[in-house]
């Protein structure tokens, strides 16, 4: 138990080491790539919990980004203020940390309470209609945002406070692929790939399915909100069109490249697509044809993923 | 009564054109069980060739150039489909279906990038083929030339599909491979063939849509078909997929509710209107309307 605290505390002490050292060294653009690099990890780890671990294909997972980006943007703008004239005896540098962390918790429970309300009905359905029924849920949560002058609807939301740095978007990088890891390897955790498997035969072992992918399900949104919280603070202005259908197809693509249930894999692929993505900017607009077919040669050549393990499986 | 019979009208007209676009969908979905998010941008396609290929026939009375300009860019989209099909899909035959699913989003990204690469990512103005005017007017509820031709042009179109896939040779082997691919297989139907022929169908029909949505709403652009394909896609699984009636019913039903919705409620709702729906018809009847129930064996 002690040792465990020691890897975490040290863990955290190397993170700010870096992130002074990041900080320092990494010109704007390159900490701009790292960051959405850890972003990305976020997003496509609670995917892969999701789609890659459980087989239950969600193509609007951007949805539960943009929830939760909206709602620690929404939190940090409006309710803030008034905390503020409360407890502005706290020192600023102890209270910022803890008004972005309060954000980061309504982004999170605004998508956990999102995925309960979305996922409990839909995942009665299989494979494509579930997906489709997903991609409609995106893009519902995009027309509602649109039309909801609160938040800023079709001019966009501004002015959000910039906290998210190196250290914050690592931290819960690493959060999410240790709690992702530590759910996947227990006991309970079998469950998942099981139903991906075969669900009548998990079903005959006594499993209940819906709740095991209502679990899933509903943890991934969390984590997709977390990411989008932290994406509202760092990009400091969100916009509808930041969310849409292509950036769920993004994370998509991640998590089979990276293979469906490798956490690695997924960690990996995640990263290398952002910087693919950073890479092929110069193109300008022979980017996103470059960047399809990348996808689709892929999708041909490596049908399992990019990853070396399963590169053995193929080829043996 | 006025405002409601036109907003029929009006619905009835743009869920044709939906109907064109869903069975296509269908017809992918019954033979290969894949959803071809590719479908929508061949419709785009349909529609920006048809532009050129308005300005290439310049000459020949309004009918004439709609024929050529109509024939013309269902032979560009019947090749692209069958391209398609061969290139991308016919390689993933027996990858697992996700793969599938990822490239067919992957084909529609190219499609609509090397659209704007080629054709300007600016809205286009869709020439006039033939020039609106009111045919029919009842106490104040229009039907207008175009509203008209819509009609027609997809009952025709639908009356030819059904003939082929119900009383053809052709169409006996399409539905047999739809039923399986390895029993077709060993009664001699050559599968690839029928598969090619299937994209091919949906393609010229999806081209169709494509001019005819030229004509009633004459702004074109190259990423035109995402949202249209979607919906279609939506109104196919709300006919139940794989079934061709359904299809038309599917797309109808989506049609006219969304034009109440834009003209009753709000404009804005309009694109949340599909998926609302779509959420509400797969909770209640996963099938759709007409599909057909099958309860899986161990």
């Amino acid at each position: 138990m002690i040792k465990r605290v020691t890897i975490v505390i040290l863990f955290v002490f190397a993170l700010l080491g870096l992130n002074a050292v990041v900080g320092r060294f990494l010109n704007a653009y390159y900490l701009q790539i790292l960051i959405f690099m850890g972003i990305n990890i976020i997003l496509a780890t609670s995917l892969n919990l999701i789609n890659g671990y459980t087989g239950q294909f969600n193509l609007g997972h951007a949805g539960f980004m943009a929830i939760g980006a909206y709602a620690s943007a929404a939190f940090s703008l409006f309710a803030q203020p008034f905390l503020q004239a409360w407890f502005g005896f706290i020192p600023a540098p102890v209270l910022t940390p803890i008004f972005f962390l309060l954000s980061l918790v309504c982004s999170v429970l605004l998508a956990l309470i999102a995925g309960l309300l979305i996922g409990m009905p839909t995942l009665r359905l299989r494979g494509d209609y579930l997906a489709i029924a997903t991609l409609g849920f995106g893009e519902i949560v995009g027309v509602v945002i649109n039309n909801m002058k609160v938040v800023g609807g079709a001019t966009g939301l501004g002015n959000i406070p910039e906290y998210s740095d190196f250290f914050w978007v690592f931290l819960f990088a690493a959060l999410t692929v240790w709690v992702v890891g530590k759910m996947t390897r227990s006991a309970k955790g079998k469950s998942f790939p099981a139903i991906r498997e075969d669900e009548i035969a998990a079903l005959s072992l006594g499993m209940s399915n819906t709740r095991v992918k209502v679990t899933a399900f509903v943890i991934g949104a969390g984590f997709a909100g977390l990411g989008g919280g932290l994406f509202a603070h760092f990009m400091g202005y969100l916009h509808v069109n930041m969310f849409g259908f292509l950036r769920s197809v993004e994370i998509v693509v991640m998590v089979v490249l990276g293979g469906m249930g490798n956490l690695w894999g997924v960690v990996i692929a995640a990263a290398l697509l952002t910087g693919l993505s950073e890479a092929l900017r110069p193109f300008k607009e022979w980017r996103m044809i470059i960047y399809s077919l990348l996808i689709i040669i892929t999708m041909m050549v490596r049908s399992n993923g990019i990853s070396l393990k399963n590169w053995r499986k193929a080829s043996a | 009564m006025t405002e409601f019979l036109q907003q029929l009208i009006n619905g009835i007209a743009s869920g044709s054109i939906y109907a064109l676009i869903a069975l296509g969908y269908t017809m992918v979905y019954g033979v290969l069980r894949l959803i071809n998010f590719a479908h929508g941008d061949v419709y785009m396609v349909g529609a920006m060739s048809g532009y050129y290929f308005a300005q290439l026939f310049t000459r020949g009375g309004g009918w004439l150039r709609f024929s050529l300009v109509m024939l013309g860019s269902m032979a560009v989209c019947a090749a692209l489909g069958a391209l398609i099909e061969r290139l991308a899909y016919r390689p993933l035959r027996k990858a697992p279906r996700i793969n599938a699913l990822i490239t067919a989003i992957g084909v529609s990204i190219f499609l609509e990038y090397l659209g704007q690469y080629l054709f300007g990512a600016d809205p286009k103005r869709f020439p006039s083929l033939l020039p609106e005017e009111n045919l029919v007017n009842i106490k104040g509820v229009v039907i207008t030339n175009i509203q008209m031709v819509i009609f027609v042009v997809s009952i025709i179109l639908m009356l030819a599909l059904n003939w082929i896939v119900q009383r053809t040779k052709v169409g006996k082997a399409l539905r047999a491979v739809s039923y399986s691919h390895t029993a077709s297989y060993l009664v001699g139907i050559p599968v690839n063939q029928v598969i090619s022929l299937t994209f091919v169908f949906g393609s010229v029909l999806a081209a169709a849509a494509g001019i005819l949505i030229g004509l009633n709403n004459p702004r074109v652009d190259p990423l035109m078909g995402l949202l249209p394909g979607l919906k279609a896609f939506v109104a196919a699984v709300l006919g139940g997929i794989g079934s061709i009636p359904g299809a038309l019913v599917g797309g109808l039903l989506m049609g006219i509710s969304e034009t109440f919705v834009a003209g009753y409620i709000s404009d804005t709702y309009r694109n949340a209107l599909a998926f609302v729906l779509l959420i509400l018809i797969l909770l209640v009847r996963p099938t759709g309307l007409f599909g057909k129930t099958s309860q899986e064996k161990v």
